[in-house]
């Protein structure tokens, strides 16, 4: 990082979030702001210590990977967040709050006045009693009651109907007949109920908000990756930037060392390394050389090359992608929520019920504002407060059991598809193997704190692998001079009067080989990377298998690398899969009948992820494979995935238990209300108790993770 | 009877600042970071920057 100059006034600042590993005290957050603080370009940091996350005000020229190094040198392993939660579903939920709050304040107050009403108080003060009511009831309807009359009207001007439909026209017929009942000095008034029902429901309503999908659209992200243009070749040896659509197919294009290659094409003149980690989520440095193909998206990383575009603009692989992985979210969206299915099933039922009862209250004689008043305490008493509860307060409750536990659920709608999984398909890279680490065994101390010296001055990926399991291992970096990069060969420096150089073997000690370190007077050493299988990834598919899922590895790597794994682990497993492969995969297992959770990282598992019923994916994974999974993992630990199903099929158990509690009262209080035996204090401790119970069933939910 | 025309005005508007009280609160933030307010209050010399919103 250069000297950055003091921000100048009213420059815009750009803002970055992240999700940071490991804050675990009042100190972290001091370490951390002021540590950030520190960085050159940073105006300001500002830690969220609830939800982890640190939002960053720095200067536009400070990149993603910049902060995230520096968030790592403060000993934080820190992911770039896509905020997701877009600005409308933030400002719904604040809504909800208030209007929570107004049902609140106005429940209790007139609760108060309706226990004195209960205890028999007389004529005058029941009716000063009833009017006060009406003055606290009737405003806080009119504003707490506002999500559900909008929803409600948007349905019926639509000619369908909804669960605020019966919900709005029991309010409205409640308040109306309470009103009529306290102007005649009438006995009985449902403020108390009215008003009380509209708080649980706000409570179920704003439960749901929280859950509510923030996946932003993964697509948008990716071609934001993408660049708009690219240095275009001319034949007579100029050069111009063009729009990446006007480049035909044929056209040379020039890429320095360090872009992002903006087509597809094959490489017709220079070698270098790519980063194609934008695609497969894999940030080992792939060689290049003459006729070799590279993608849009990916990075040059060595040294400048020029290559013959195949295809550019909507044609790329990258573009392909994205369109399959358009088509495959709405598959997923063809999923009804279990409380949507529940609604659809109620409206009628409760309106013909009520419509009955009132109907039979009149024929037999009753009069009409006996039979209004009975038919309205069916209404009231069947009002879904409990059923509107029961799913979000699980789902909330168990999303925070997870969160703890290191899994992030992003919609609540996906903890529902989760535990109809059978099937989990696990990308390899970087989910069942542990990362690839560089083999340093053979090293002594001295040698060590030289290559930590000589890694950490590089950006290169290797370099910053090696650079990270040198310093987990405590190693010094040694003292040296003259330290410097040798773009596309590796990076040099002077310890001590010795002469070392650390990268590709023919340019450090003139040998052929891969990566080594070469000191003076000693035989150059080569640095492995190896890739492994996370010791629980097997403890994770025995515990699938004991849940009756089978689990098998789909991957874009070799056939033979790939099987090796699978045969390690016991399970069965498949390379060379191209990201259609890997759709087609699920589309055939789906089309059996089978519920798929896709596990994957990269890019070329988007699509897959979006078509499976459900997905994951590491915190570490490409902001494609985040936005596009229900839920995301920290650490790279595999034994998230059967903790996760374990949790959802809980949480499906629970929900089912309360709508059957929901049921039950309903199935005790509406032959008492159809009977016209309901009074508004049964109406109220019946409300309040079947939601008491529901709320108290799903909080067994809290210890689900552990 | 003469009390309550004293105490339910009095009732009703304490009842009606504490809401408004939260409504502020809710807008200006204050239930953002919950967790790292009880933390924050450990740190010396914490520069006082501008809350988040």
């Amino acid at each position: 990082m250069n000297a950055v100059a003091p921000p100048a006034e009213g420059e815009a600042l750009s803002t970055s979030l992240f999700a940071v590993e490991g804050l675990r005290c009042a100190g972290c957050i001091a370490k951390l702001e002021h540590g950030l603080g520190a960085v050159p370009g940073v105006a300001m940091a500002r830690v969220n210590f609830t939800t982890r996350r640190v939002r960053v005000e720095h200067e536009p020229a400070l990149d993603d990977d910049a902060l995230t190094d520096a968030i790592a040198a403060l000993g934080f392993d820190a992911h770039p967040y896509v905020e997701a939660v877009s600005g409308a579903v933030k400002r719904e939920s604040r809504s909800l709050v208030l209007a929570l709050a107004v049902a609140g304040f106005a429940a209790m107050n007139v609760m108060l006045l309706s226990v004195a009403i209960w205890s028999g108080a007389d004529t005058a003060t029941r009716a000063m009693f009833h009017w006060l009511s009406a003055l606290i009831a009737l405003p806080a309807i009119a504003y707490s009651g506002r999500p559900f009359f909008a929803s409600a009207w948007r349905a019926l001007r639509r000619g369908r109907t909804n669960m605020d439909v019966p919900i709005s026209i029991g309010l409205v017929l409640t308040a109306g007949v309470s009103l009529y009942e306290t102007a005649t000095g009438g006995e009985h008034a449902y403020f108390d109920g009215a008003v009380m029902l509209l708080f649980f429901l706000l409570v179920g309503r704003f439960l749901d908000s929280v859950m509510r999908s923030r996946a932003e659209d993964g697509v948008t992200a990716l071609i934001r990756r993408v660049p708009a243009d690219a240095l275009v070749l001319g034949k007579d040896g100029t050069a111009e930037r063009r729009a990446a659509d006007e480049i035909a197919p044929g056209m040379r294009v020039l890429v320095a060392a360090g872009e992002r290659i903006g087509v597809d094409g094959e490489v017709i003149e220079g070698a270098s390394s790519v980063d194609r980690s934008l695609v497969t989520g894999e940030s080992d440095p792939v060689a290049i050389g003459e006729g070799d193909p590279v993608l849009a998206g990916t990075i040059n990383l060595d040294q400048p090359i020029t290559i013959r575009t195949t295809a550019s603009g909507a044609a790329t692989v990258v573009a392909d992608i994205a369109r399959l992985m358009e088509n495959a979210g709405q598959s997923r969206s063809r999923y009804v929520r279990i409380a949507d299915r529940a609604a659809r099933l109620y409206a009628p039922v409760v309106h013909s019920l009520a419509a009955l009862t009132f109907a039979g209250w009149f024929i037999s004689g009753a009069g009409l504002h006996q039979s209004v008043l009975v038919a309205v305490s069916v209404l009231i008493i069947t009002c879904p407060c409990a059923i509107g509860i029961a799913v979000p307060i699980a789902q909330v409750v168990v999303s925070g059991a997870l969160m703890r536990a290191g899994i992030l659920v992003k919609d609540g709608a996906a903890l529902e598809r989760l535990a109809t999984i059978d099937t989990v398909l696990l990308d390899k890279t970087g989910t069942v193997t542990a990362r690839e680490a560089p083999v340093l065994a053979t090293l002594d101390a001295q040698a060590r704190a030289i290559l930590l010296a000589l890694a950490r001055a590089s950006r290169h990926p290797l370099s910053r692998r090696v650079a990270e399991t040198l310093s987990r291992e405590g190693v010094i970096a040694a003292e040296g001079v003259c330290i410097r990069e040798e773009t596309g060969c590796g990076v040099a420096g002077s310890f001590d009067g010795v002469e070392a150089r650390f990268g590709k073997a023919r340019w450090a000690a003139g040998v052929p080989g891969g990566t080594v370190l070469a000191t003076d007077g000693r035989s150059p050493v080569a640095i492995d990377m190896v890739e492994t299988a996370h010791a629980d990834s097997a403890a994770a598919v025995a515990r699938l298998r004991s849940m009756g899922i089978d689990a098998s590895i789909v991957s874009g790597d070799e056939t033979v690398a790939v099987e090796r794994l699978g045969d390690a682990l016991g399970i069965s497993a498949r390379g060379r899969m191209q990201p259609t492969d890997k759709l087609a995969v699920i589309e055939t297992l789906e089309g059996e009948g089978r519920r798929v959770l896709m596990v994957g990282d990269g890019l070329n598992d988007g699509p897959a992820l979006g078509a499976a019923t459900a997905s994951m994916a590491p915190a570490s994974a490409t902001d494609v494979g985040k936005l596009t999974a229900d839920l995301i993992f920290f650490g790279e630990r595999l034994t998230s995935v059967p903790t996760a199903i374990a949790a959802a099929r809980r949480t499906r158990r629970i929900v089912q238990q309360n709508f059957a509690l929901a049921v039950g009262y309903n199935l005790l209080a509406v032959p008492l209300a159809v009977a016209g035996f309901v009074t508004p204090l049964i109406a109220a401790l019946a409300m309040s108790g079947s939601s008491l119970l529901v709320v108290g069933n799903a909080l067994r939910l809290n210890r689900i993770a552990r | 009877m003469n009390g309550l025309v004293i105490l339910i005005p009095v009732a009703l508007l304490l009842g009606l600042g504490g809401l408004g009280a939260f409504f502020w609160a809710t807008r200006d933030g204050q239930f953002e970071d919950l967790d790292g307010a009880a933390m924050r209050i450990l740190n010396d010399e914490d520069p006082g920057t501008k809350r988040e919103d």
